[in-house]
């Protein structure tokens, strides 16, 4: 075996055999498979109805204002004021003028409604007067009803995406949004995690000084390659096992959750759509739609052999600065931290440019930014579910791909010199700068 | 004597400063050299530009006769260097076996060799342990054998007996004797005098980056003797005995005189003025410089000269 296979060798064993690695793999899915679980147990449980006891006697809501859902139920039980609503088992109690365009409108409780349930209030308050206006009009409300209905489902709006010989794909954005941020958050999230790993193996043996044992008997580069290469090993075993688990536990999962319990997740899920949460509900959302929805017209293929390609192009472009920064770091912590900036702030800022070219695929900055190896592993794949060459042109893809290759070459290539020169050099603080004169320097 | 490696004008500079500048010389086939200086002479980098860790600026290394090549020639070589470094999470056994395989030997070879290795050092126990739960001296004889493991012709030693025990230190100074008997060169680098006095044959001493001393430990010695004699007597000396222009005294006890020899009478002139005296001659020894000595007078007035171990000389 050549010696860059034993150094590979040693990086992925001890690695694999650590116990961190073997509870990390294990317990991270069953974590995830629990968080699921329990956030879709809550949505479901939390959902409290609300009682409202509405004083509008006389008035026009009693008669027009309605609950279609069990959030929040009105009452019109006479005898209930402000001071004894809660004693009666009332949540609030709401003042209505007597005329809708009158005022005030006034709702009294002890706990702040939510604002879900707050909207909820104003929307029904809003129909009933809409319905008010339309009679005072001479309109029907069962006649602009039945309007309504006819023309609500007349339409469906199919996006047919046609290439240039006029083949038509259909185009489906929510599947293509949930591939695009699942993989590039997959990349993003790896590209930290290994990376740290990199630098911190490579800070190790710098202050155990083992390195100038290993490098008496090969080459610095050799024994940093072998390290990176271990170390992405560690991390396709790790995702291979991750994914092996959750299919299983999710297949076991609903085998053992009643179908009861499935189908009220689901109307959870429904539910959330109306309700005003944060972004992150909304993608959760796009991401199990895309999931739950099978279409033709995804190129698997493709989008699998991207993802690996991006996902190890991104890894090595980014783990031999990561190496080359672990090189030249001594017992200070706050050192590797203010190296660190400038390599992390591209990726984060790769992670920002992918959420706006999730919806806008085609904008300038989401195209440069997927060409340039800087930031290319992550936005490239939020765009490549969107569609090849459709979306993204072939030039861009092998463009970017072209890039990204030289990009790591030249990475590695710098961070073979760095690391020659720092791991055998202690106590001095290193700047970027002088790392890129250890690099260009004639040796 | 074959010359295992032979280092000609070896340059090295650095931005700040010139580590090694110039320096040339040769080491015999099965001899036990001692590579000495001062603290920041430049002993580190022209060790790691033998062990190819470095390349030389300007100037050529020969091994065994031909060009070095750091690629195939570092089997033929086992580094230890200065500051120890061993996984220390690693077990034992498994780091020697690493160690072993990167210099290029076969699995099956590097486990015969190692446990051949280990019952020799008594250190068969140990396979299964860690180098965290190892004592600092249990750690350095660990490095030993890693470093001859794979039997290299050529073996550098930086600071061998930092951290062992007088016990220890005998074993691995044993292991050392034996294996340049066999045949292997042992390349000693030491601030250290008494065991350079004690192990060398062949010593180069380098300061600020240049050559300042080359030859063996006796011949050196030789070469800055300073005509001191100790004389010893039945009698006790009386002063009137050392009025005399053949001799300064140095050091005086009862019967006992440290005296430098004026130049220009050999010993006899002093033997035969004692005997004259009527004074019993007990012994007669010439009292040659401690290398200790040597040293610090060649590299005195420099900035380096105070980091240099005193040792007391006997």
């Amino acid at each position: 075996m050549s010696k860059i296979g034993i150094i590979i060798q040693r990086e992925y064993m001890t690695r694999v055999r650590n116990k961190t690695f073997i509870l990390s793999t294990f317990l991270l899915p069953i974590m995830m498979i629990l968080f699921i679980i329990g956030s879709v147990f809550f949505a479901v449980k939390s959902v409290e109805k609300q009682r409202v006891a509405v004083i509008n006697d006389p008035g026009y809501f009693q008669k027009h204002l309605r609950s279609d859902s069990s959030q929040v139920v009105f009452e019109f039980t006479p005898g209930i004021d402000s001071v004894n609503y809660a004693d009666r088992g009332y949540d609030g109690v709401l003042y209505l003028p007597a005329l809708p365009g009158q005022q005030p409108y006034e709702l009294i409780s002890r706990k702040q409604f939510g604002i879900a349930a707050r909207g909820y209030i104003e929307k029904q308050l809003n129909k009933a007067i809409e319905n008010h206006l339309l009679e005072e009009k001479g309109i029907q409300k069962e006649v602009l009803d039945s309007i309504s209905n006819a023309s609500e489902d007349a339409v469906a709006l199919k996006n047919r995406v046609t290439d240039k010989k006029g083949n038509s794909k259909q185009a489906n954005a929510g599947l293509a949004y949930g591939i695009g941020f699942g993989s590039g958050i997959l990349i993003y999230i790896t590209m930290f995690i290994f990376g740290a790993m990199v630098m911190r193996g490579v800070a190790e043996e710098k202050m155990n000084r083992i390195a100038e044992v290993i490098v008496s008997s090969c080459k610095p580069f050799e024994l940093m390659l072998g390290k990176i290469i271990g170390i992405a090993g560690v991390g396709l075993t790790q995702f291979l096992l991750w994914i092996i688990l959750i299919t299983v536990l999710m297949t076991a999962m609903q085998l053992f959750v009643p179908a009861e319990m499935l189908q009220q997740m689901q109307d959870a899920q429904a539910n959330q759509q109306n309700l005003p949460g944060g972004p992150n509900n909304t993608m959760a959302l796009k991401i199990l739609q895309a999931k739950t929805t099978i279409v033709e017209g995804v190129n698997w293929g493709l989008i699998i052999f991207c993802f690996l390609f991006y996902f190890l192009g991104g890894y090595l472009f980014y783990a031999s600065l990561f190496a080359a920064i672990g090189s030249v770091i001594n017992e200070d912590p706050q050192e590797a931290q203010s190296l660190m900036l400038p390599i992390t702030m591209p990726i984060i800022f790769a992670f920002i440019i992918l959420t706006s070219s999730l919806n806008n695929p085609n904008s300038p900055m989401a195209v440069w930014a997927s060409i340039i190896p800087f930031t290319s592993p992550i936005v490239m794949m939020g765009r490549i579910p969107f569609g090849v060459p459709d979306t993204v042109p072939y030039w861009q893809l092998i463009l970017s791909m072209m890039m990204l290759i030289g990009g790591f070459l030249f990475t590695t290539w710098f961070a073979g010199k760095v690391y020659r020169t720092g791991i055998l050099m202690y106590g001095k603080k290193v700047t970027w700068k002088e790392m890129a004169k250890w690099a260009f320097r004639k040796s | 004597m074959q010359p295992v490696l032979e280092v000609s004008n070896l340059k090295k500079y650095f931005a700040t400063q010139k580590a090694v500048d110039g320096v040339s010389f040769t080491i015999g086939k099965g001899s036990i050299f001692g590579l000495l200086g001062p603290n920041g002479a430049g002993k580190t980098t022209l060790l790691r530009m033998i062990t190819g860790i470095f390349y030389p600026d300007e100037g050529q290394i020969l091994f065994n006769g031909r060009p070095f090549n750091p690629e195939s020639d570092v089997a033929g070589i086992g580094y230890m260097p200065e500051e120890r470094g061993l996984y220390k999470k690693m077990k034992i056994g498994e780091q020697a076996m690493y160690l072993a395989r990167l210099k290029g030997l076969s699995r099956e070879e590097s486990m015969t060799r190692i446990k051949e290795w280990f019952v020799k050092l008594q250190m068969e126990s140990w396979w299964n342990k860690k180098v965290e739960d190892l004592s600092k001296g249990m750690s350095q004889k660990l490095q030993f054998v890693t470093t001859v493991l794979h039997n290299p012709d050529l073996i550098i030693l930086d600071e061998p007996f930092s951290g062992l025990d007088p016990v220890n230190a005998n074993l691995i100074k044993d292991e050392i004797f034996r294996l340049a008997q066999s045949g292997a060169t042992i390349v000693f680098s030491t601030h250290r005098m008494e065991q350079v006095e004690e192990i060398c044959d062949h010593i180069v001493l380098v300061n600020k980056g240049q050559k300042i001393l080359d030859g063996t430990v006796k011949g050196i010695k030789q070469q800055f003797k300073e005509d001191i004699f100790r004389i010893a007597f039945d009698e006790p000396v009386l002063p009137e005995h050392t009025a005399i222009h053949l001799f300064q005294v140095i050091n005086k006890s009862e019967k006992e005189l440290i005296l430098k020899k004026t130049e220009g009478f050999t010993t006899n002139d002093i033997i035969s003025y004692f005997i004259h005296k009527g004074l019993t001659i007990h012994a007669f020894n010439e009292i040659l410089p401690s290398l200790n000595d040597i040293f610090i007078r060649q590299v005195e007035g420099t900035p380096q000269t105070r980091q240099f171990e005193t040792v007391v000389s006997h």
